[in-house]
């Protein structure tokens, strides 16, 4: 057990790891104290960090710039808020099916645009999920694109519900933990070693006898139900259900988020959805062209910084 | 298709449109035997190294291994069924360690891909029989070094470990020598002599010494086309290839 | 009949951004995401220019001209650092820039959408065959969008630069070989997009409402059309911008009767998407698309 606790992808460095641990002992601490703006921003940063650490296993590892999780997120959005319109509320059938769907409707997606690379699968990832938008917009008995209020929250059994934030806290914290264990041992097994070097060199891992496809193709469902699992929790944060889920915008936070935390790292885009909702937070307090300086900032991370607030840390400790 | 041969190609045809680079090759290589390929530059070489890996689509002709026709194979399969090559810029993945490269042909080979739980090997040290594969090509102390930092040598001899942990039936080495030093010349050529008789090869040079050094027998490409072929001794006096070849690089030897 | 030309516009407009994109990617391997944005500033720009100087044709220049400046601040502040860069870089930082001129729109005109205010000699209809008569300006700006490519074949086929451009756009190896310049031909590709793009934007403005966010869902489409087109081919990006064109807009009458009201307002929307999808899967580089190695 020591040994793969050692062997995860972000424990290179000691100092690291306890940073990390009193992160995630402050983050549990902070719901006790009865704080609901705290503890629900604890929980926002948990909804992005699930969906960061599921786009960046398609970004970082598997080297592919995907423009369309916004619609997987949305799919666990609209999961958890159609089904409470008929009155499914349990975390337990909320959850699988949400994870079901997203792998599903993931399936469809990656077995078309993993037949392209490069811009192309930019740019059609980008038009799923426009697709998906526009479904979600489309459903006027859903609201359409003005969206519905969540009709009732998700619960783990009668009096515990996500509505209630100290709740939502320690779930969202929860989940993201599990998250970070099972994509951290997924990346460290055989099938993360095929990833990365189809992203290497996809001619040479071809001539071992390898064809990337189905690899690829597996990882991006995965990748996909994990985002939903970030929607169902968003759901539940807002109480809202709405297409603004499923916007290209959204997608772009994402990718934001794992390249300001280091892609390929799995921690790192935690840190950057963390980074992200405290700027989001702190930018939106002075202004209301929040998004203008968050551009702004974007653009100077791009061209200034060679690696993500991980890769900072890292190099620092060592 | 002759039973005892590892690689036979038949009568191999390739246009690149009104270009005919492959024209009417013949070629087989016994189970073994370590077949050299040589020619001047522009000659087709490594068009026809493609085609046998599958790169590339024969517009006629047949190419079988080790008793199948492989022309339909993909370039996956065809590893899978046992060719392997050294390709001529070797190619690495640039976030791997040494070990990780051996490790992931052993993957690959094996069908271990789909393991998604348990951590791959790979984090608790190489197995004998790779490890021993990086002492052979006398890789084993830059064993955890990241391959994005090896020399240009290392990185030939990764790229040969590579191909020998894949088990492969042929190696298929396309200018293994190219760009190394005296002494580590000698070396790789040591290296492919003791490999000979464990496994067949082609082997694409232009370093004459090592040719006729290795070679049991030698076939000569000059556009697109074989002009000779046979023992060392035979290539050496054939008036042919003398001619077509300038002569310079024969006479020298 | 009326539905044709206005596919036909459309697939006018989209094929100034396409170009665009084909050649910002093709030449300079450059993913740019705010082309919608740049799109949308044109018609700020024109909506702004309109209002303030009367005569129409000059605030046409002047808008113009005011994007041919962003375009090269935009190219030295940022777009220069761009080119070395990997495509998750780039597409963040142009994802950046789209939602700074976005939110930078709204910094200083407000959220209410403008409007601008054609003059009266662009005003009214045209008779095209009794009984059908179609607006003036929709027709105008046909025009104009067949000028500009023409004006385009002619600095692509013609010119120095041009083929410089064509070259890079089919086989970017060529351009150092060519011992060209570099920076100008780079600059010069970016400013062009940049114009085409905006041109794009002044059209639009008079037809319908200046707001922001407005150029987003056409360079989604127009990112579409470039994928059917396939990257790097100008014949491709026209055919496939007349084909999205008459698509959307035949299809927006054809799905609601087919398939009722809401499936066909999805379909509507999506169908263009789905023509992507299908196009991919059969073949993956686009109609006229080279074929774009791993």
């Amino acid at each position: 057990m020591n040994n793969l606790v050692e062997n995860l992808p972000f424990m290179k460095s000691k100092r690291l790891a306890f940073s990390l641990v009193a992160i995630l002992i402050l983050a549990l601490m902070v719901p006790l104290f009865n704080q609901p703006y705290y503890t629900k921003l604890i929980a926002r940063v948990c909804v992005f960090a699930i969906a960061a650490v599921s786009l960046d296993l398609i970004v970082g590892f598997a080297g592919m710039v995907s423009l369309g999780h916004a619609a997987f997120f949305g799919i666990g959005v609209y999961c958890a808020g159609i089904l409470a319109q008929f009155g499914i509320t349990s975390i337990g059938l909320v959850v699988p099916i949400a994870l079901v769907v997203a792998l599903v409707i993931g399936g469809v997606i990656g077995s078309i645009s993993l037949r392209t690379s490069g811009l192309y699968f930019i740019f059609i990832t980008l038009a799923f999920s426009q697709m998906i938008f526009f479904v979600a917009q489309g459903l006027r008995m859903f609201g359409g694109d003005d969206g519905f209020r969540l009709p009732g929250p998700t619960i783990w059994f009668d009096g515990i519900s996500l509505s209630q934030p100290r709740v939502l806290a320690y779930t969202m914290i929860v989940t993201l933990l599990m998250v970070i264990f099972v994509t951290s041992r997924l990346m460290s097994s055989n099938f993360g070693q095929v990833i990365v070097a189809s992203r290497d060199n996809p001619r040479k891992i071809r001539s071992l006898g390898i064809r990337p496809y189905p690899y690829q193709l597996l990882l991006f469902m995965i990748s996909a139900s994990i985002c939903a699992l970030g929607g169902v929790g968003f759901a539940n944060l807002n109480e809202y259900v709405s297409p603004a889920s499923i916007s290209w915008v959204q997608s772009g936070e994402f990718l934001f988020m794992v390249i300001l935390g280091s892609a390929g790292t799995i921690i790192g885009p935690v840190l950057g959805a963390a980074a992200f909702v405290c700027l989001e937070q702190l930018l939106s307090s002075w202004t209301d062209y929040w998004m203008f300086y968050l551009g702004i900032i974007l653009m100077l991370r791009v061209i200034f910084l060679k690696s993500g607030l991980l890769g900072l840390l890292t190099r620092r400790s060592q | 298709m002759s039973s005892n041969l590892l690689l036979e190609i038949v009568d191999l045809i390739k246009t690149f449109g009104a270009i005919l680079v492959t024209n009417k090759v013949s070629l087989n290589v016994k189970p073994g035997e370590l077949h050299a390929l040589i020619g001047p530059n522009g000659a087709g070489k490594s068009t026809l190294i493609n085609q046998i890996t599958g790169e590339l689509d024969a517009n006629e002709g047949s190419i079988w291994f080790d008793g199948q026709m492989v022309n339909a194979m993909s370039i996956s399969h065809r590893a899978q069924i046992g060719i392997s090559r050294a390709y001529q810029v070797p190619q690495l993945f640039s976030s791997m360690t040494v070990s990780a490269h051996l490790n992931m042909a052993q993957i690959a080979k094996n069908h271990l891909g789909f393991q998604m739980w348990n951590p791959s090997v790979i984090h608790e040290g190489l197995s004998e029989s790779l490890e021993m594969i990086l002492s052979k090509v006398g890789l084993l102390h830059l064993a955890n070094h990241p391959s994005s930092e090896l020399a240009h040598g290392e990185k030939r001899q990764l790229e040969m470990a590579i191909c020998l942990s894949s088990s492969p039936k042929l190696l298929i080495l396309d200018e293994p020598l190219a760009g190394l030093g005296p002494s580590e010349s000698a070396q790789m050529i040591e290296l492919i002599r003791s490999l000979k008789g464990a496994y067949g090869i082609l082997l694409v040079e232009h370093d004459m010494e090592a040719v006729f050094s290795l070679a049991d027998r030698v076939s000569v490409l000059v556009n697109g086309e074989i002009i000779s072929s046979g023992s060392v001794e035979f290539i050496q006096n054939d008036e042919l290839v003398k001619a077509a070849y300038l002569g310079d690089e024969l006479e020298a030897h | 009949m009326e539905q044709v030309f206005n596919g036909l516009q459309l697939g006018m407009i989209l094929f100034l951004m396409a170009v665009g994109v084909t050649l910002t990617f093709g030449v300079m391997n450059l993913i740019n995401l705010a082309h919608g944005a740049i799109l949308m500033v044109g018609a700020f720009f024109i909506a702004f220019t309109t209002s303030t100087i009367p005569s129409f044709g000059l605030a046409v220049l002047a808008a113009l001209f005011l994007v041919f400046t962003l375009a090269w601040l935009v190219e030295v502040l940022l777009v220069k650092h761009l080119y070395s860069k990997s495509h998750l870089d780039q597409v963040l930082a142009t994802f950046g820039l789209s939602i700074v001129l976005n939110d930078g729109v709204i910094m200083i005109w407000g959220r209410e959408p403008l409007y601008v205010n054609l003059p009266s000699w662009l005003e009214g209809a045209v008779q095209i065959t009794p009984g059908f008569s179609y607006p003036l300006y929709r027709l105008a700006i046909t025009g104009v969008a067949i000028l500009a490519g023409l004006a385009l074949w002619l600095l692509l086929t013609k010119s120095r630069l041009g083929m410089q451009i064509r070259g890079g756009a089919e086989k970017r190896e060529m351009i150092g070989a060519l011992g060209v310049n570099i920076n100008f031909l780079f600059t010069s590709v970016f400013a062009l997009s940049a114009i085409l793009a905006a041109l794009g934007g002044i059209m639009l403005g008079p037809m319908i409402s200046v707001q922001s966010g407005m150029g987003d869902p056409l360079l989604i489409l127009s990112l579409a059309v470039v994928v059917i087109g396939g990257v790097g081919s100008l014949k491709g990006a026209l055919y496939a911008a007349i084909l999205v064109g008459l698509v959307d807009t035949l299809g927006r009458m054809l799905w609601p009767v087919m398939f009722g009201d809401i499936v066909g307002n999805i379909v509507s929307n999506s169908a263009i998407y789905i023509l992507m999808a299908v196009v991919i899967a059969i073949r993956p580089s686009g109609l006229f698309g080279r074929r774009i190695s791993v």
